[in-house]
């Protein structure tokens, strides 16, 4: 392409953007995930008050994805409630969603409120009649294989319901393929091998593989991320995924001395 | 309800009901043509069949006959909310405050008897102070109205068996001489009650009108009431919604005089050939706005599905509301945190009107130690506010996740290579696919709740008994799985069963 050509799209795509950031007032907003890659790819983070896709591509993959999801949701709600509306038949393949898992996590279960649907279509109207609601930190739509419902046309309206409330919408689609939609984001979750810990604990941190397939206003990129449960926010997976012990209390004499360096024991066997 | 056969020559045969009492076919219900014929109520059957050998004869069907005065009781329900069933074949209607909307007693009477005969049924109506005295007049002398304070003088000339008690107190009375419900009245009631009972004194008492006992309504009554009727019956759901909207906006205006908002919103439909429908629509917090009464019965008319079937069209339609609050008006303070709670509690409501109430819900934690009753799945419009600021388990910090995030609620049973007896497992096949452990944490162990007795018992037979062995195991690829091994060896199995729980992000 000649360099004019190519100076005209950019300054068009420039236009466009200035464009479509005036018209969505609340969502200027980005929400760091807090790993320092992705977030440079995205630009800040998450933007509020728009459609993000993830995708579980197989059933196994499901409880990472859930992770992912329920991560991401709790990072765009920021103290607000959570609205999850959950297909029945994704409850009866992947199992339900468990409160003590969550709280181990590090989530609020005080502001998820479940909603269960018999199919797709009822879930996708619940969704856009909840984004109305401009109390809502997030609305996160939980669907099983591949919904025809779910087309083109309905993922537009989606959007624009957030658009006009500010919420954003999840969808979180398991055991399906990605296909057209107008999704800000769209992401591929999946397990990852947690890294080497200590002995006595099989993982640590839940660790995931976060693949960014489609970026409507930037790049793609993959990576892996790990949760932190205690502070809430994805991290870079620490080479040395060992919890330090802290400096003892009462020893104020040895306390000004440099921490010793910590060495990771190999697993016997 | 009978419909008229074509051939009138069946009606004028004699009808019979025959019914099975003291081992033998007894006559429970005659039509005029029997009568007529000499048959009576009580008489068995072989004597009638003597007496007039082409009689039909029908089964008594009392399910039948309870269901078909329920559906009268629910017609009825258009000239008060008061409606009691008195079995096997009557109805008390609590008309205090109503009468004047028909135009007075009398005038109440004769159009509840003529709309009833006119479906089909024959009807002895009274109106009385007490439902006791009503009652003995219907079944002496029916079309009655006594004014307040004449009870006693109207039944003293009705024969005993007026009162409607049992055969046995019946023949009693004509034995001892009392032959009219005067007779009765002018004894003592010391004797009265030594000889017949407590309860029939007590009875004896409502019927002269010395004590009034409330009927027990099948509904409790509603606290407002609005209602349209409709000379020209209605179908077209635009008038139904917007009728709904209109009483809406009246039931609104009578409950803010009181200050109040209703929590329970019924509206009944009445058709104009008898048959009547409730919806019901619960709100979480007390709705005051015309608005979204009219949006939540939108929902819920739109979520039936048994759709609403107007037939010849609607002659009545009634909102009601019950369960009523008192609504503060607050002043919204500039902390937008109410409104934001009143905003979700509104979206609640209506997301139920259209699901369901099992179906839109929140969690509640449990105090117990077994996994899968860790937390109670609750409807959102009841606890909201309860859910909202439960007291959960905090989790330890810098532990790893010790819950899996996803929990089956049923466990799975899977194969599992282990060492014997007590080893942690080295692989494992689940749905058809194999996994092979790379990292392994455990056993905890969870055992069961013995001072739960039904739980407590012997587990080599009840499963629910059995301690289990739970592994934090992830697998090559990287998916974490919650597993347990059943039972301890050689106390409670000998051979182990193996479950996948859930599964960690």
């Amino acid at each position: 392409m000649s360099s004019a050509r190519m100076s005209t799209l950019a300054s068009l795509r420039d236009t466009i953007r200035r464009l479509e950031v005036q018209t969505m007032p609340q969502c200027v907003e980005r929400v760091a995930l807090g790993h320092a890659g992705a977030d440079a790819t995205l630009q800040g983070g998450l933007l509020r008050g728009v459609l993000h896709e993830v995708f579980a591509l197989e059933t196994r993959q499901s409880a990472s994805a859930t992770g992912f999801v329920a991560g991401i949701a709790q990072r765009l709600a920021q103290q607000r409630p959570v609205l999850w509306v959950q297909q029945e038949f994704a409850e009866a393949e992947a199992g339900a969603l468990s409160m003590s898992g969550f709280v181990e996590l590090g989530l609020d279960p005080r502001r998820l409120v479940l909603v269960r649907v018999p199919n797709a279509e009822t879930a996708l109207r619940a969704g856009a009649d909840a984004l109305a609601c401009d109390a809502l930190g997030a609305v996160v739509l939980e669907l099983w294989g591949r919904a025809k419902a779910f087309d083109l046309v309905a993922s537009r309206r989606l959007t624009l319901a957030a658009q006009s409330s500010g919420v954003p919408c999840v969808m979180f689609c398991t055991a399906a393929e990605p296909a057209l939609s107008t999704a800000e984001t769209r992401w591929v979750a999946r397990a990852a091998r947690s890294l080497p810990g200590p002995t006595w604990e099989a993982w640590g941190a839940p660790v995931l593989d976060a693949e960014l397939v489609r970026n409507r206003h930037g790049q793609t990129g993959r990576w892996i991320m790990e949760w932190n449960c205690d502070e809430r926010i994805f991290h870079e997976p620490a080479a040395d995924s060992q919890p330090l012990v802290s400096a003892p209390a009462d020893r104020s004499h040895q306390a000004s001395a440099p921490a010793g360096r910590l060495v990771a024991f190999k697993r016997a066997g | 309800m009978r419909s008229s056969a074509p051939d009138d020559a069946f009606f004028r045969k004699p009808w019979v009901v025959a019914d099975k009492r003291n081992n033998a076919l007894q006559i429970v219900a005659v039509n005029d043509a029997a009568v007529a014929a000499g048959l009576e109520i009580g008489m068995p059957l072989a004597n009638a069949r003597a007496i007039c050998p082409d009689i039909e004869v029908f089964d008594a069907d009392a399910a039948a006959d309870t269901q078909a005065l329920t559906h009268i009781a629910d017609w009825c329900d258009r000239f008060t909310p008061l409606v009691a069933l008195d079995l096997p074949y009557g109805l008390f209607l609590d008309i205090s405050g109503c009468a004047h909307l028909f135009g007075g007693e009398a005038a109440m009477l004769s159009l509840v008897c003529r709309l009833l005969s006119r479906q089909g049924f024959i009807v002895n109506a009274a109106i009385a102070g007490t439902p006791a005295c009503a009652r003995a007049l219907t079944r002496a002398v029916p079309g009655r109205i006594v004014p307040d304070g004449e009870e006693a003088a109207t039944v003293a000339p009705l024969p005993v068996f007026a009162l409607g008690v049992e055969d046995t107190i019946t023949r009693g009375l004509r034995r001892a001489g009392l032959k009219t419900i005067g007779d009765v009245a002018s004894r003592a009631p010391r004797e009265i009650a030594a000889r017949f009972g407590q309860a029939f004194t007590d009875l004896l008492r409502e019927v002269l009108g010395q004590c009034d006992a409330p009927i027990n309504p099948r509904r409790p009554p509603p606290d407002f009431i609005a209602e349209q009727h409709f000379p020209d019956p209605v179908a077209t759901e635009e008038t139904i919604a917007a009728t709904l909207s209109g009483l809406a906006q009246k039931l609104v205006a009578a409950m803010e005089r009181q200050g109040k908002g209703a929590r329970r919103l019924e509206a009944s439909f009445f058709r104009a050939d008898g048959a009547v429908r409730t919806v019901v629509v619960d709100a979480g917090h007390a709705a005051t706005r015309t608005k979204m009464i009219a949006l939540l019965f939108r929902e819920r008319l739109d979520a039936l599905t048994d759709p609403l079937d107007p037939g010849f069209g609607f002659d009545l339609i009634r909102l009601s509301a019950s369960r009523v609050d008192t609504v503060v008006q607050e002043q919204r303070d500039l902390d937008a945190r109410t409104q934001d709670n009143d905003d979700v509690a509104a979206l609640i409501d209506r997301m139920t009107a259209r699901l369901g109430r099992q179906q839109v819900v929140m969690y509640l934690p449990q105090d117990t130690h077994i996994p899968e009753r860790a937390m109670r799945i609750v409807p959102a419009q009841q606890h909201l506010p309860q859910a909202l600021s439960a007291p959960w388990t905090q989790r330890y910090e810098s532990e790893p996740p010790l819950r899996p995030l996803r929990m089956f609620e049923r466990p799975e049973p899977i194969f599992v290579i282990a060492d014997f007896p007590h080893g942690p497992p080295a692989h494992f096949n689940w749905r058809r696919a194999r996994h092979r452990i790379a990292r392994v944490e455990g056993p905890e162990r969870i055992a069961p709740e013995w001072w739960n007795l039904a739980t407590g018992m012997n587990p080599i037979e009840n499963r629910e008994a059995r301690a289990r062995d739970y592994f934090r195991v992830e697998d090559s690829e990287g998916c974490r799985f919650w597993l347990y091994r059943e039972g301890l060896y050689r106390r409670e199995v000998f051979e182990f069963r193996w479950f996948m729980q859930g599964m960690f992000a």
